[in-house]
């Protein structure tokens, strides 16, 4: 019987993560071939493409990603910027309940 | 029974908020709970049609605080059942203040919804921004009261335009009805409101009330305010500018802009707030498409949308609650210890993604359905990216940074048991209307003959999803979280509002040193030297000659001089010599 005092704690093990990366790679790799068993619709010339939305989804997210960290570059600034005191309310206090 | 179906929804939340300040305890929080209930099976058994009507403004005609009809009734159930929901979440919350703020909110917003002319929808809609306000002030911490200053300001601006398009399209001889403009004849006044709305609906250029007040606001503040401004906004572009194709843009625009915006974010709750701002991109975006297909399809994405984004909020506050922390460099590991919060809040994430078997599948997809059916390429491009974005930044940014990632050490409590009943209410209808969606899908304004289940759907929908996921899961290294703001166009009022204020600074009060100098400390000066020593020095210059030619030495001239001096500073002169003075003016006088 497991330690009931022991957490639980398998995702932050690497075997874990490693299994979850395999899980990934192949849901992806079912969806791509899964696309050969079914009949498709397009309402555009463009989404008749094999994989469009494997293609769409890859491209589109990484691009999102890179555009995301280019305006980073300009657009962050540190947590005092505008000059407002940070206070850590106690969490009890956060709905006003301790006073 | 037929006084009764004369009642606005609106009124019996006003009445609850006066009835919550006089109650206290566990009685309290259940009539919170049931109210919203009840106000919910009223608007149920509301007559189609118009209700009450009166006239207190005259020359403008009857106004109408009732009209009902399946849009309205639509919203009108899920404002109340987020409602229900959220303040069973809130049920930990002590003062009744916010509740009385928060329920004067939820009614006003059904006071919208319900408003059949443009009077009783600009009360109720200055309302709405005023209480919210209060909702955010109930934090009561520096940081919030800056942000409902600021929230405030913004909504009193995008309340004038609505007010100044209401004049207008009034005093052109329009009617105060509220209906839908055509936008072949549209005109300023229809513009301006259009204006008004689009600042409610948090349309790029003026979102930043929202990513910058919400995160302000209490654990259940947050909750609350997250389901009604926006969707409201929506409500009336749906009813009153369906089909104007620049909100296919501008809702374009918002899904990807809160995309970004909501990658570069550090705070758990800000991200949420941006992706407030992607997925009523996508409605708006419906109103602009404005086929009933569409519009049904923004109404359903509406309430299922009230119901996941509430959830995820839910979720984000219960970790607020328990760790006083919300950004993601101060979180994560948290599955360890709130696996429960942790289970609702990926439901919740998962059906925003438009996962299968969730209501975003049966909801969002509608909109892009609409759009392809109308053949709008770029439009339908756009969702379907921001589609797979939805999971990038809220699907599993949120839960992965927040729950997962790295432990920090943190090992708070699971989240009270009203919190997790309120949030797994909601998962059972993420759930529930992904499995289904015919229960929804009856009460949409218009027939929708859309069947999402199906194979091709099904796999394409898995490829974009588990494409993005890959992206995420390769890019890690990039999104690595910092403890950053990002700048948003609040960036103009805040660093532009204290630009005015040193320029004024330096401005008038420069205007005022010289002033000083040269008036105060300058001239006057010399006008006082000029009054004591003037007549004294004028005089010495007359009697010099005088005294030299009766022969005076230096001595006694000195002297007399001296004397002349301080007689004249005292204004004492012998009476002959006052006299004389006298006689002399009098002669000038009569002479010239």
């Amino acid at each position: 019987m497991a330690d009931p005092k022991k957490e639980f704690d398998w995702f932050d093990k690497p075997a874990s993560r490693k299994l979850l990366w395999w899980v990934l790679w192949i849901t992806c790799g079912i969806t791509v071939v899964a696309e050969l068993f079914i009949h498709r619709h397009p309402h555009f010339e463009i989404d008749g493409w094999f994989n469009f939305y494997s293609i769409l989804g890859f491209v589109g997210c990484a691009a999102m990603i890179l555009i995301a960290k280019g305006l980073g570059v300009y657009l962050k600034r540190s947590e005092d910027y505008y000059g407002e005191p940070d206070e850590d309310t106690p969490s009890n206090d956060i709905d006003g309940n301790a006073s | 029974m037929e006084t009764l179906a004369n009642i606005p929804p609106s009124f019996l939340l006003f009445a609850g908020a006066i009835v919550t300040v006089l109650l206290k305890g566990t009685l309290r929080n259940v009539f919170l709970v049931a109210l919203p209930i009840l106000t919910f099976i009223h608007i149920a058994y509301l007559p189609s049609g118009n209700g009450l009507q009166v006239s207190f403004l005259p020359g403008f005609g009857d106004s109408e605080l009732l009209r009902v009809d399946k849009l309205s009734k639509a919203f009108g159930y899920i404002f109340t059942l987020n409602a229900a929901a959220a303040l069973l979440f809130a049920f930990y919350v002590k003062k009744a203040i916010q509740h009385t703020a928060a329920l004067i909110y939820i009614g006003s917003a059904l006071g919208v919804i319900f408003a059949g002319d443009l009077i009783t929808l600009y009360i109720n809609w200055e309302l709405m921004a005023v209480s919210s306000t209060f909702v955010i002030l109930a934090r009561d911490t520096a940081k919030a009261k800056g942000a409902a200053f600021r929230y405030v300001m913004v909504h009193i601006f995008g309340g004038l335009l609505l007010l100044a398009g209401i004049v207008m399209t009034v005093s052109n001889g329009g009617s105060i009805a509220f209906d839908s403009f055509d936008y072949a004849n549209a005109n300023l006044g229809t513009w301006l409101i259009l204006g008004g709305f689009l600042v409610n609906a948090a349309a790029p250029g003026v979102s930043a009330w929202l990513s910058d007040a919400y995160p302000e606001a209490s654990v259940t503040g947050g909750v609350i305010l997250s389901a009604y401004t926006t969707k409201t906004a929506v409500y009336v572009l749906l009813r009153s500018f369906h089909g104007w194709e620049p909100l296919i843009w501008i809702g374009c625009a918002m899904t990807v802009f809160g995309i970004i915006y909501a990658l570069l974010e550090n705070d758990m709750r800000r991200i949420l707030a941006y992706s407030i701002i992607n997925q009523v991109g996508f409605m708006v975006c419906a109103a602009g498409i404005g086929t009933d297909m569409a519009i049904s399809g923004a109404t359903a994405h509406a309430f299922c949308h009230i119901i996941y984004k509430s959830l995820l909020w839910m979720s984000a506050g219960a970790v607020l609650y328990r760790t006083g922390k919300s950004r993601c460099t101060e979180l994560g590991g948290l599955y360890k210890t709130m696996p429960l919060t942790l289970l609702f809040g990926t439901i919740g994430a998962l059906a925003i993604s438009a996962v299968p078997l969730t209501s975003g599948f049966t909801s969002k997809t509608i909109i892009i359905a609409a759009a392809e059916h109308e053949h709008l390429l770029w439009p339908w491009i756009v969702l379907e990216l921001a589609s797979a974005g939805v999971f990038l930044h809220a699907g599993i940014k949120f839960p992965y940074f927040v729950f997962f990632n790295q432990d920090r050490g943190l090992r708070p409590k699971e989240a009270p048991g009203t919190m997790l009943w309120a949030m797994g209410i909601l998962s059972f209808l993420c759930i529930y209307l992904g499995i289904r969606p015919q229960a929804l899908y009856d009460i949409l304004p218009y027939t929708v003959d859309y069947q999402a289940y199906t194979t091709s759907h099904l796999v394409t929908q898995m490829q974009l999803l588990m494409f993005s996921a890959l992206v995420f899961f390769l890019f890690l290294p990039m999104l690595k979280r910092t403890p950053t703001i990002v700048l948003d166009t609040d960036w103009f009022y805040r660093k532009g509002g204290q630009f005015f204020y040193s320029t004024c600074d330096i401005c008038l009060n420069g205007i005022n040193k010289i002033a000083h100098k040269t008036l105060i400390a300058g001239a006057t000066k010399k006008l006082c030297h000029f009054a004591t020593e003037g007549p004294a020095n004028l005089l010495t210059l007359i009697l010099t000659p005088i005294w030299e030619i009766s022969g005076t030495s230096m001595e006694q001239r000195e002297k007399l001089r001296e004397d002349l001096r301080e007689n004249v500073r005292k204004g004492v002169f012998p009476i002959g010599i006052t006299a004389c003075l006298s006689v002399l003016l009098i002669a000038v006088l009569f002479f010239f």
